[in-house]
Order: structure tokens, then sequence, then C-alpha cells
């Protein structure tokens, strides 16, 4: 189909482009950015006035539930929210039921997503099988049928020379290791450790679970030259050490979930399940640390973190309840507010969760490294127009993934984001349009 | 941000709930021990009732085992004249896969008045206060490590009782600090009425620096802890820290932590002593001085029951 979008601002961050401009879109491809020749017979005019229009977002960490846990969130439901979040690509952890160690899985959800045409899906494989820390997985075998990468999602591997063989084995074939840093022993608790878990007796979780585990993990880089993206970095601690590994030159990466991003642990209020989060929030000055590295570029990426989870999961004391937040349909709104609050410009701003991203998957993404997360004549046509002006309010019914449940919930905070989607496209299809 | 305002208190800041110290202000707690006052009498009585709960059902819903608080509360609640249902949930819906919320639903369909919660999580009494329906009030009879509001205030009336001003004190609260919801319940209760010295004593495995935070000073040693203290608090150690990471002994516990006659000796001399219950001779206190002058862990558990009293007629009293 021939789409033509008009009268929108162009921000595209990957070549620093921010202008009114129109986009001709055919045969799936960006056609032409700027004077559409008058020949150019669009069988579908999106009016982008008053406008965005972006490269469609790329999210590094959203759950989709599927396989095993289809009653918190199913391909579909979620795929939806997706797009209605403006994310044209995603990549999945692998700590599904089944978990994502065998290859018929993956080529199965891939071709699920592929049949629903509403976002990019790229799944991480299991670093080591079911993600117990013991054997590794057939790397090689899962590559082919569609990782990008492998990941422990949650689970930290205990055994340090699994570890290091794992990372061994992936700089073998060049594969990304994909590594929340959480000491499997420290990061036990349920909230993080500090006046407002002791206040309020939960289990904390010390910033040393995470910098141990850094610490582990660049000592294994030095060794293996296995290259590492470090998922959700909580603390002012981690990032310093993530800072420095960058400054030696070690091949390592990172991003930060919309929820550590923006909150921190005063939130919990009075045992507010919804804050319940993995990592757990941290304090004020590890959330301005958050900020400021992702606004340095020290952290790479912002990711939404999407985890759906049930209600009856989420209605229960703090410490028993199912940590997670839905997130895909929130990651441009916080994105626009954390850039706003840093003094940023859009294209700033929306690197880190457009060409940034790109940039962490690299080659593991084949030929859409040069086209995905930026627009470009030529390259594929994942776009993003969204109202940078209009607001809204984060309720039940405003989303559509099956998650309903967010530490941004109005009848939490009150508060009201900036950014409204109003139509995806991936691949020159529309993938969400707001209804009006 | 409706959910933000403390979940006790209603519009006009009177309690209809009593889930934490933590946020009560001075006045809350003095109205509290003030009408526990007036309850010791009744207690003496040949008649031990009076009828403030009349034809209203309190439920005592304990998910973890009691016995000691579950009982006193059952008196309190009776001499108040309400019924009593004790239902021991660790042992019926919760072992049958019932949730939270479903157990208490179907109890609130059986119009109960009041709740008693004890729960091994912290903060359960808060889920169940925003979630059961506004006429019924909950009381918090200890939440995992986070509270248990009605022996801190228990704690406070003892210590008003033989010392009259809390405001020239020395309070040391001894043992497993990080784990004790009456721990906590003190230190808030303390800090609201004004006590300036109150110190937090025990090794450091389970009196962590964290807990400077909550405004109280850390001592690893118990000389130095104890020493010229107005009131000492004991808590009691539980089985389970006794041996593994936490402390390698009881017996090396007693040694290093144990309150014995000697060290005691080391506190003012009109000092006394306090313990939630149940003790532990020869672990964390020395029958000697458990059953000595300075001791006062029975009128603690006299006092119990009238602040419970206190605490259930208040807030039966007030509207959400």
């Amino acid at each position: 189909m021939k789409i033509l979008i008009k009268n929108g601002r162009v921000v595209d961050p990957a070549s620093g482009r921010d202008e009114p401009a129109d986009i001709a879109i055919a045969a799936g491809r960006i056609l032409t950015i700027g004077q559409v020749s008058a020949d150019f017979e669009a069988q579908r005019v999106i009016d982008a006035s008053g406008c965005i229009v972006a490269p469609g977002l790329v999210d590094l960490a959203a759950r989709l539930r599927e396989p095993g846990h289809e009653h918190e969130g199913m391909l579909e439901s979620e795929l939806n929210a997706a797009a209605a979040g403006g994310v044209t690509s995603l990549v999945c952890p692998p700590d599904t039921d089944p978990t994502l160690d065998e290859p018929g899985l993956v080529e199965m959800l891939k071709f699920r997503a592929r049949k629903l045409s509403l976002c990019r899906l790229f799944p991480l494989g299991a670093l080591t099988r079911d993600l117990k820390g013991e054997t590794l997985t057939e790397m090689v075998e899962l590559t082919e049928a569609g990782c990008v990468g492998f990941s422990q999602a949650e689970v930290a591997i205990k055994d340090t020379l699994v570890l290091q063989r794992a990372m061994l084995y992936a700089a073998t074939h060049g594969y990304t290791v994909w590594l929340r840093p959480q000491d499997g022993w420290l990061g036990r608790g349920v909230a993080a450790s500090g006046a407002v878990a002791t206040r309020l007796g939960l289990s904390g979780v010390p910033v040393a679970a995470e910098t141990i585990a850094l610490h582990v993990i660049f000592e294994l880089m030095r060794t293996t030259g296995a290259r590492v993206h470090l998922c959700r970095l909580s603390s002012a601690a981690g990032v310093e050490l993530l800072r420095r590994a960058k400054h030696e030159g070690l091949p390592v990466t990172g991003d930060v979930s919309i929820n550590s991003l923006h909150l921190t642990d005063v939130d919990i209020g009075y045992f507010n399940p919804a804050m319940r989060v993995t990592p757990p929030l941290r304090q004020g000055r590890d959330r301005d640390a958050l900020q400021q590295a992702l606004a340095d570029g020290t952290l790479d990426c912002l990711v939404s973190d999407h985890t759906p989870v049930e209600q009856d999961a989420k209605m229960l004391p703090f410490g028993e309840a199912e940590p997670g937040a839905t997130g895909l349909e929130l990651l441009l709104s916080l994105a626009l507010k954390w850039g706003d609050r840093q003094g940023l410009g859009l294209g700033a701003t929306l690197a880190r969760v457009t060409s940034d991203p790109v940039r962490v998957l690299g080659d593991a993404i084949g030929s859409l490294a040069s086209s995905a997360g930026r627009l470009v004549e030529g390259g594929v046509a994942d776009v993003c127009v969204f109202d940078a002006t209009a607001t809204w309010t984060v309720t039940p019914d405003a989303l559509l993934s099956q998650g309903k449940h967010t530490p941004f919930g109005f009848a939490d905070t009150g508060m009201a984001l900036p950014g409204r989607v109003r139509t995806t496209l991936v691949a020159g299809t529309v993938a969400h349009e707001l209804r009006a | 941000m409706l959910s933000r305002r403390n979940p006790q208190l209603n519009k006009n800041g009177e309690l209809i709930h009593l889930l934490s110290i933590e946020g009560l202000p001075r006045p809350v707690l003095h109205q509290i021990l003030d009408t526990a006052s007036t309850f010791l009498s009744v207690n003496d009585r040949e008649v031990k009732k009076v009828p403030l709960l009349r034809g209203k059902s309190v439920f005592n819903l304990f998910f973890e085992n009691s016995t000691r608080t579950r009982t006193t509360f059952e008196i309190a609640a009776k001499r108040l004249s309400a019924d009593v249902i004790n239902l021991d949930i660790a042992k019926s819906s919760a072992s049958k896969g019932e949730s939270l919320l479903d157990t208490i639903a179907n109890l609130s369909a059986m119009h109960a008045d009041m709740f008693v919660v004890r729960h091994s999580e912290s903060g359960a009494p808060y889920l169940i206060a925003q979630h059961c329906a506004p006429h019924v009030h909950v009381v918090n009879a200890g939440d995992g490590r986070h509270a248990h509001p009605t022996q801190g205030l228990l704690d406070m009336y003892t210590i008003r009782h033989f010392k009259k001003d809390f405001t020239q004190l020395s309070v040391a609260i001894v043992g497993d600090i990080v784990h004790s919801r009456v721990a906590r319940s003190d230190i808030h209760a303390l800090t609201t009425l004004g006590v300036p010295d109150i110190r937090a004593v025990g090794p450091k495995t389970l009196v962590p620096g964290d807990l400077r935070e909550m405004g109280v000073r850390v001592c690893h040693n118990l000389e130095d802890g104890i020493r010229d203290a107005d009131v000492i608090i004991m808590l009691r150690l539980q089985n389970e820290r006794m041996s593994g990471a936490m402390l390698p002994s009881a017996g090396e516990y007693f040694k290093t932590f144990g309150l014995t006659p000697a060290k005691l000796a080391l506190a003012k001399p009109d000092a006394i002593v306090m313990h939630p219950g149940p003790i532990n001779r020869g672990v964390e206190i020395d029958s000697t001085v458990a059953d000595g002058s300075h001791s006062v862990i029975l009128p603690q558990v006299t006092f119990g029951i009238a602040v419970r009293m206190a605490v259930m007629s208040i807030i039966a009293g007030n509207e959400a």
C-alpha cells in the first residue's frame, strides 16, 4: 500500500533531522522524506498536522507472557499494546513457560508474531537450559531460529564457572549476553534496602547485590571477550561502574526501565503492590543518577520492562505480590517526561528509544540494523506519529495490554502523562490508529 | 492523591483502624493511653464488663499462630461486651487455597464489625483495610516485621505508668531488631512521645546500621547500650535465628547480649526491664532478672488488655 504522511514534523534522531516534511511510503519502505513528488498516488493519506513523525520505538525488554502465562498476557493483546505505544520492534526475554531454550519455540513465536504483523519481535534465547544456570543452550541453533542474544532473564547464575563458560561460548560465535546484574543470594529481598524497607519491615535488596554482580561480569568480560548488554540497572553505584567499564573500553551497553527512571522506594507508600517491580525501586539519588546517565549516554537506552501481571497476583500483601508492571503503552510518554526534565531536545530524547536500542542490537538483527529505529529513504517504514503536546491519563481502560497494573496508574499518582500516539506503522502497514 | 492519605485516619484525623503507630499524632497516642487507664479499673471489678461494643462482632483473624496476643484481644473484646469469633486461618481457608481478600469478603458478608489481624507478611492489614467494607475496622495484631501497634502502645502505657514523663528518658531496645515488629512499633511510639534517647542494641546481623534512619542510636555492645538507661526492652530471640548465619548459638548470644544482674547494674538504679513475651530464659534474659524487682513483664500483660480495650472502643466509635 502507498501511504503519504503529510504536514508532520519529522524527527529522526539518527540523522539529526528535525523539520517539517512529508513521507511517502510504498511496499513497506520509505520512498521519500521531504518534498514528495506530485505524481505519488497515495492510497492512504495520514494528516500529521501538529504531530511528530518519528521512527517506531524499539523496546529492549517486554514480556509477552506467551507461552505459558496466557492468563496474564497473550501475544495478540501485548503486541496490540506495543503498537498502541508506538513500539514497532521489541525484544522479549526467555522466561516464558517453557523457557525459550528450544529453536522450535522461538520459530513458533516468530511465526505467530509475523502473522499478526503488529510489531517486530526479537526473542532472546535462554543462556542456559530452563534458565537453571547449569547447561548451555544450543546457541547457534537458537540464533538460526531468530534469537538476537542470550539471557538469563531474572534468574542469576549462581555458579560463576557456568557463567564464565556461557560467556566464552557466546563470545566464540559473537553473540551478545544479556544479563541483569543481581547477585543470586543478596537479591532475594522484596524492596530496595534503605530507610523505607527498614521502616516498612520489608526484606531488602542492597545495592551490593547489583555492584557485586557487575564486578563479576566485568571481570569475566576481560577474560572471555564476551559482549554484554546489562539489563535494567537500578543504582547510582551500578551506573558508576558501567561508566568506568565503558571508559576502559569493554564492549558493554546498558539500559534502565521506565520504573527505575521515574520512581523511588518512597512511592511504595502504604505497601502499594503496584510498586512491586524488579529491580526494586531505589532511592532518590539513584533515580537522579539513572536520569543523568541516560542523558549522558552511560546508559544506552530506556526500556518498558513490560510485564503484564494478572489482577489476583497483585491483590496480595506487598511481599507476596507478583513483581512487574505494564509498560509498552507508557514508554514514549515516560521518555518524553524524562527528556523534558533533563532539558533535552526531542531528537536526543527519542534516540534512547529508537536508534540507540538498534545500535545495541547491532548485527544480530541483520539488515534491519541499518534502517530500524530511524527514518531513511529506502529503509523499512516503521513509523510512530504522535502528538507531543497531548496528555493522557493512565487508567485500566486506557490500556490495551492485558496487564493493567502500573505504578503510573492515575489512582496511585494522579499523574497525567505527555505524548499520545496517533498512528503506528510497521513495515508500511497501519498497526495502530488512535480512535477519535 | 487519595491513596497517599494515612489509611488509618478519617478525614477528621480520627482513628478508624489501627495499622501502625507511625504517622499517628501524639494526641492520638495520649488519647489511647488515657482511655486505657479508665479501663484498667474495669478489670478489677467483680463484673468485668462494659457495654461499649455490645452487639458488635469482632473477628480474630490469625493467619499466623499466636496464643497470647489472640487471647488478650479476645478478653479485651469480651470485656467490651462484643461477640468474639476466633478464626485460625493458618489451619483453614488459606490452606485450602482461598485468597486473603476472598476470606475477608466472606467474613464481611457475615457482618463483621472489626477484624483483628495477624499475618506473616508486612503490610497485609493495609490491604485488608483498603478492601473491606467501609464500616469495618481493622486492628493490626502483628504483620511480618512491620508493626505490632497494640504491643507498642502497651509498652508506652507501662513506661508512662512507671516513669511518668517521656521527655527525659533513655530507652534501650535489645535483641533481634531487624526482624521485630515490636521494636518498630516501640521506636515510632517513643519518637512520637518525645523520648530523646532511643538505643537499638544487638549484633550487626540483628541490628543493621540502616536502623539509624528510624531515629535511633545503634549499639553493638550490650554494656554501652544499656548504660544509664531508664528502660530496657528485651526482645524475644526467635528459635530459627539462634543458629545459622545470623548467630552461631543461643549460648554465645546469651554470653554477649543476654541480660544478667551484673549487666543490669550498669543501667539506672530504678531502671525497668520489659519484654513482650514469651521469654526465653537463659537466652536473652537471665531468670533472676526476669523475676527480679526491676522486671515489669507481668504488669505489661495486664496493661495490654486495657490498652486493647481502649483501641477497640476508640476506633469503633469513629466513622470512616
